[in-house]
């Protein structure tokens, strides 16, 4: 029997969909703040930072290590997760858990559906595109299977194996997703987003793995690169 | 009091460390003009893609510069507005937390004020009141200034900004993008009286400015000689010509009706050579006297964004903990220093 690692202190936040939330975990207590505040994340990330770290009357440099949502999701919304978690990394000489937004999204279905062991999580990526993971449990965690990507609805796969869960607003932006796959689907829940408490466990195996990066490296990741067209695109169009 | 000093509003990255009893401690620049000359203006998500990039590292240069440990901090400015969203939140979001993280005071400050306040960095340094030349990419406005904080539009531009009209005319010319400071170069060579470019609303009284007209005449002079030899540096030198006695003769009504004595001139047009040579001979002429920033202050940078904060934070202000960004935002409705600080 291998002994029971010892807790790890984590302050987790999220800003890439539409809710603002905050996690701490504290010698296997958990505490949490979400909104959901579309526009509002600016105003309450840090008053939602300062309050889980009153309740566990700790200051930032007694912690272990900070995690964020690293993305995919708004670009602003990564921005802002990004820029607070380096504020704080840099101030407080901790290292920084980057954790996809998407398996954050997975580990938190599975918490409220413990049957769920293959989860698809996809967001609405707009101009027609969807940004999407495969994530599989292993050891309670959700892990991806395969690279994370942005594609148009028909380029989403699942792998043949196992029954999915499909989740995100992916899935309601398009319809015709389900409607291919639906063989492979156990059931479709779009009304689902990441929140800073799910990616605490994912966070943990990260830093336990000593994969935690310094402040500077702490950087969304957008998975779309292509935002603009250059002058040169441009004219070649027009011709 | 050292403070730290923020600036993300646009395409600059910019980082320093000012000193309340000493000055200037160190600063660093990084410019995403390359990054955006291929697109031909500034893209903003790759603006603030490459802010979040740019700086944390610049921070660490900055302070290594200065010889100082983030520990050694007293506060932290930052940009809060007027500019891109996106790239003002990259600022806001981290000078923010590392304020909060190190358990210091915090303060957005307005990009315009940080322009208008940076020739007092200088040795010679502007008394207030003064009048102030506002001349950016984005800005033309001639101001009131009182005190730090309490500041007046007495005239700004009815449509193009001034930088923004060198660039446009820079890039008719082949100039690529920002091209301000390249045709600025070229002018040197040319006529400036080969062509008469009209002087936009100089006939009539008031304070404003109008520079798309003066595009639209590059334009047309373009076409109508398109073979005439050194064709684009007799635009270049008739346009800058131009524009120059028009915000010359609009800097001396201002001093008129006023009645200050000192004019001082900021933001990246503030750079430009020929400006500053007519400005000091009108000073002389009209006994009146004109600043500017050292030319590396002139464009957007953090040192004059620690510098305006440090005014304000040294008179107790501070802001809280809301990290939300002002793309607009008038001067006008600014806090005013206490009095007898900063
Ligand atoms: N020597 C110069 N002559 C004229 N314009 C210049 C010169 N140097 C820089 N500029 C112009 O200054 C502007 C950039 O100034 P800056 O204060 O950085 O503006 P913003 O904050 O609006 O980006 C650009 O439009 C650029 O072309």
């Amino acid at each position: 029997m291998s002994e029971k690692p010892h807790p790890v202190k984590i302050l987790a936040l999220d800003t890439t969909q539409e809710y603002c939330s905050v996690a701490l975990s504290v010698d296997d207590a958990l505490i949490w703040r979400e909104e959901l505040a579309p526009r509002s994340h600016t105003e309450l990330i840090l008053p939602q930072v300062q309050a889980v770290l009153a309740e566990a009357e700790l200051r930032l440099n007694q912690l272990d290590a900070l995690a964020f949502g690293r993305g995919p999701g708004s670009f602003t919304g990564l921005r802002i997760a990004a820029g607070v978690v380096q504020g704080l990394a840099l101030g407080a000489d901790l290292p920084v858990a980057p954790v996809s937004s998407l398996a954050a999204m997975a580990q938190g279905f599975y918490r409220e559906n413990s049957t769920a062991t293959h989860i698809n999580a996809a967001f609405d990526a707009r101009i027609g595109e969807v940004y999407w993971g495969n994530y599989a449990l292993i050891e309670g965690i959700m892990q991806s299977m395969g690279d994370e990507a942005v594609s148009a609805p028909d380029d989403l796969l699942l792998p043949a194996t196992g029954g999915w869960y499909a989740i995100g607003s992916g899935w309601a932006a398009y319809p015709q997703m389900q409607h291919r796959l639906a063989a492979r689907l156990v059931k479709t829940i779009p009304e689902t987003a990441p929140l800073a408490r799910d990616i605490i466990p994912l966070a943990d195996k990260i830093f336990r793995a000593q994969q935690a990066v310094s402040a500077e490296q702490a950087l969304p990741v957008y998975l779309r690169q292509k935002v603009a067209r250059t002058i040169r695109e441009r004219t070649a169009d027009r011709s | 009091m050292n403070i730290l000093g923020i600036e993300t509003s646009c395409d600059e990255t910019g980082v320093a460390v000012y000193n309340t009893e000493t000055g200037l401690l160190g600063h660093s620049l990084y410019s995403q003009v390359i990054l955006h000359a291929e697109y031909g203006g500034v893209v903003p998500e790759l603006a603030s893609r490459d802010h979040i990039r740019k700086l944390s590292p610049l921070i660490h240069e900055v302070l290594e510069k200065s010889s100082l440990r983030l520990s050694e901090l007293d506060g932290i400015a930052f940009t809060r507005g007027p500019g891109l969203m996106g790239a003002l939140l990259v600022g806001t979001s981290l000078g923010c937390s590392l304020a909060f993280s190190l358990g210091i005071p915090a303060i957005g400050v307005h990009h315009m004020e940080g322009h208008l306040l940076a020739p007092m960095m200088e040795k010679n340094s502007p008394p207030f009141p003064f009048v102030a030349l506002l001349v950016s990419g984005g800005h033309t406005q001639l101001m009131l200034a009182r005190a730090v904080g309490q500041y007046e539009i007495l005239g700004q531009s009815v449509d193009d900004a001034v930088g923004e009209s060198f660039d446009k005319t820079a890039s008719l010319l082949g100039l690529g993008y920002p091209g301000g400071a390249a045709l600025a170069r070229l002018a040197e060579q040319g006529d400036p009286d080969r062509f008469t470019f009209p002087r936009p609303m100089t006939n009539r009284p008031g304070l404003d400015f109008s520079f798309s007209g003066l595009k639209t005449f590059a334009m047309n002079t373009l076409r109508n000689n398109t073979d005439e030899p050194g064709i684009k540096k007799n635009i270049a030198a008739a346009f800058q010509k131009a524009v120059v006695e028009t915000l010359v003769d609009k800097c001396q009504r201002a001093l008129r009706q006023t009645g200050y004595q000192a004019l001082i001139v900021a933001g990246g047009v503030g750079a430009n050579k020929c400006l500053r040579e007519r400005l000091v001979i009108e000073a002389e002429k009209s006994g009146t006297q004109v600043f500017f920033p050292s030319m590396a202050l002139c464009t957007d940078n953090g040192a004059m964004i620690a510098y305006a904060g440090a005014l304000r934070l040294s008179a107790g202000q501070q802001d809280d903990t809301n990290l939300a960004g002002r793309p607009r935002w008038s001067m006008e409705g600014l806090t005013a220093l206490p009095q007898n600080s900063g």
